[in-house]
């Protein structure tokens, strides 16, 4: 027998907290659906909808840059969903260029096309066409692993191969079938004092990886791209695990990396994109809505789904 | 059996229905634990009988000239003697068995889990490996007889001993290398193709070694369940006292199998004495695969 039915019952009449005020909550917490506007928005505006076909809002200063990666109206669709409707964006050359945008909208996917990761994924088809320094990387007679090389990844989770530190970052020279020692250690402190993990692990480089911690972990991953001087660094949200300080760090190594490669970082954090970036494109259900020099599309933003994104009322 | 509320609750419409129900209810739950209890202490009985029984006829039969000596005919000076031969030749069939079968299911685990993402292939390869997994192993000794001594003029040999019992280990070691394979992070195969990795060198160079502790202990356990096979071997194999394997072949199981058999008292220790290392190797077996699974889940976990 319980003695909780003889117990003197308070629930009930509980004195419930003073609401929050609800229009906050609702428009910080409010799913990225377009069919529920955020309160402030009004029920005049017209959000966009998984329907809407418009030209995507380029401003005008990319066109004097120079593009290493030119995207053609490319869509990408997995089985019968389309998850990406026909994008048209160029990446400017040595320039660090931010993709941002609530989760499922199609940044990641984008981003995985670049380097042709998408082709592991089984049933997934594509239209329009991708140009890597001019050339379409989806020709029949492209040498998608010659591609790959030229292109650096970071991921979201820091996933460092279970073997040395030191082994983790030359593995792109193995690949390549190098083998004089002096140059597989020469570039291995090169890549790590680019990674800026140098100093930390330079006593330790025949130690596993996995001993490593998270933020140092993403770090040597950063290391293990940049080992083979790729072109392009394409980073998948490289800070989402990390706490404030590894992230600091991060922040810090992509504005000293850019100039000397071209990186493309998918992030959901607006304060890093705005931080970090050069240029920043706003990804919204699979198209690319508006896309221009970092601190107008975040202090000056032509549309009005922009500024509603990056000032954090929906998504 | 009263104990105290944590959490203030709503009164129940009908105080007395619901303090049955909920009595009932423990009252239940005590059952089961005890009925459970009661039937985990029945089987634990039950395998102390059987290995003490075992360990108590099998140690006193068990002298140091069963490792250093042949059998020997009843009647003979120094009968029984041991079953060196047959110990060897166990060790043998074992070891040749590993050399074809190991390979072969590992590589069509590789293929499973790596290649045949789109292949029409894979759901009939995977079937079938399941299939011949629960396949009585009386089955693949006929098989093995009817497909192998039969066509060698009924000859029997070593080797056709070895070629069943491979036949037995290549699907256990298949669907274990394409399930260990399955369990490496997808994070590790992707950066390295996005380095430029070849799918080869992908699975050569991380995918296996990532996953190298867990399929030794899949073929562990291949080993362990074709030490103690003896229909497929009787009918490939048949006994011998000699180690030439295009000959008919001795072995722990088959020789355990005819002197258990035999109306002579020295023979039936001589089998027991037999079985009791049998069931230690494949006991010492399991422990090394249990400290293989161990000393993996602590270096995932670090």
């Amino acid at each position: 027998m319980s003695t909780a039915a003889e117990t003197p019952v308070t629930t009930r009449t509980t004195v419930v907290p003073p609401a929050p005020p609800q229009e906050q909550i609702a428009a910080r917490s409010a799913p990225p659906s377009p069919q529920r506007p955020s309160p402030r928005q009004g029920a005049s505006d017209t959000l966009i909808t998984p329907n809407t076909q418009r030209a995507t809002e380029i401003h005008t200063e990319l066109s004097t840059e120079k593009s290493i990666v030119t995207i053609e109206n490319f869509k990408l669709s997995y089985g019968k969903a389309e998850a990406l409707h026909g994008i048209n964006m160029t990446i400017p050359i040595g320039k660090v260029t931010a993709l941002i945008g609530p989760s499922g909208c199609g940044k990641s996917t984008l981003l995985r096309s670049i380097n042709r990761l998408n082709d592991l994924i089984d049933n997934i088809r594509l239209e329009g066409r991708i140009l890597f320094n001019g050339q379409p990387i989806h020709d029949r007679n492209v040498d998608v692993i010659e591609l790959r090389k030229r292109m650096g990844m970071v991921f979201q989770k820091s996933n460092p191969f279970p073997m040395s530190i030191f082994e983790n970052v030359i593995y792109a020279l193995r690949i390549g079938g190098e083998k004089r020692r002096s140059v597989l250690y020469e570039v291995c402190e090169r890549s790590l004092r680019g990674a800026a993990l140098w100093e930390e692990v330079k006593d330790r480089l025949h130690q596993s990886a996995l001993g490593m911690s998270g933020g140092q972990q993403q770090r040597l991953c950063i290391a293990r791209a940049i080992a083979a001087e790729p072109e392009v660094l394409l980073m998948d949200e490289p800070c989402s695990a990390l706490d404030p300080v590894a992230t600091a760090k991060i922040e810090d190594l992509i504005y000293q990396l850019r100039g000397k490669y071209t990186v493309v970082i998918v992030t959901h954090n607006m304060q890093q994109a705005a931080r970090c970036s050069d240029y920043t494109a706003f990804m919204y259900l699979g198209r690319l809505i508006e896309y221009g020099p970092t601190n107008s599309i975040f202090l000056n933003p032509h549309l009005k789904e922009t500024e509603a994104y990056v000032t954090g009322r929906f998504g | 059996m009263t104990p105290d509320a944590i959490l203030p609750s709503s009164p129940p419409d009908r105080p007395h229905e619901h303090a049955i129900f909920i009595a009932l209810s423990r009252a239940k739950s005590n059952v089961m634990y005890t009925v459970s209890v009661l039937f985990t202490l029945v089987i634990l009985l039950l395998l102390v009988l059987v290995t003490g029984y075992l360990v108590h006829i099998g140690f006193k039969s068990l002298h140091w000239s069963f490792f250093t000596e042949k059998p020997i005919p009843q009647g003979v000076e120094g009968a029984p003697g041991g079953m060196k031969p047959a110990l060897e030749g166990t060790c043998i069939l074992i070891g040749m068995a590993s050399v074809v079968g190991i390979p072969i299911g590992m590589l069509c685990g590789i293929y499973l889990s790596e290649y045949s993402a789109n292949s029409i292939l894979a759901t009939p390869t995977r079937f079938v490996a399941d299939v011949l997994t629960g396949v009585p192993s009386i089955v693949v000794g006929v098989l093995g007889y009817q497909l192998v001594v039969v066509p060698m003029r009924h000859h029997y040999s070593g080797y056709a001993g070895a070629l069943a019992l491979a036949f037995i280990m290549i699907p256990i070691v298949a669907r274990t290398t394409e399930e260990m394979l399955l369990l490496v992070p997808r994070s590790y195969r992707e950066a390295s193709i996005a380095l430029g990795a070849t799918k080869a060198r992908t699975i050569m160079v991380i995918v296996l070694p990532a996953a190298t502790g867990s399929i030794i202990t899949g073929v562990m356990l291949a080993i362990a369940r074709v030490a103690g096979e003896t229909a497929p071997l009787i009918f490939t194999a048949l006994g011998s006292t000699l180690l030439d394997p295009s000959q008919p072949f001795p072995s722990l199981t088959v020789d355990i199998y005819h002197y258990a058999q035999g109306g002579d008292r020295a023979e039936q220790q001589l089998a027991f004495a037999g079985i009791l290392i049998l069931i230690l190797l494949i006991f010492v077996l399991n422990v090394i695969v249990r400290g293989f699974i161990a000393t993996i889940s602590r270096q995932r976990t670090h």
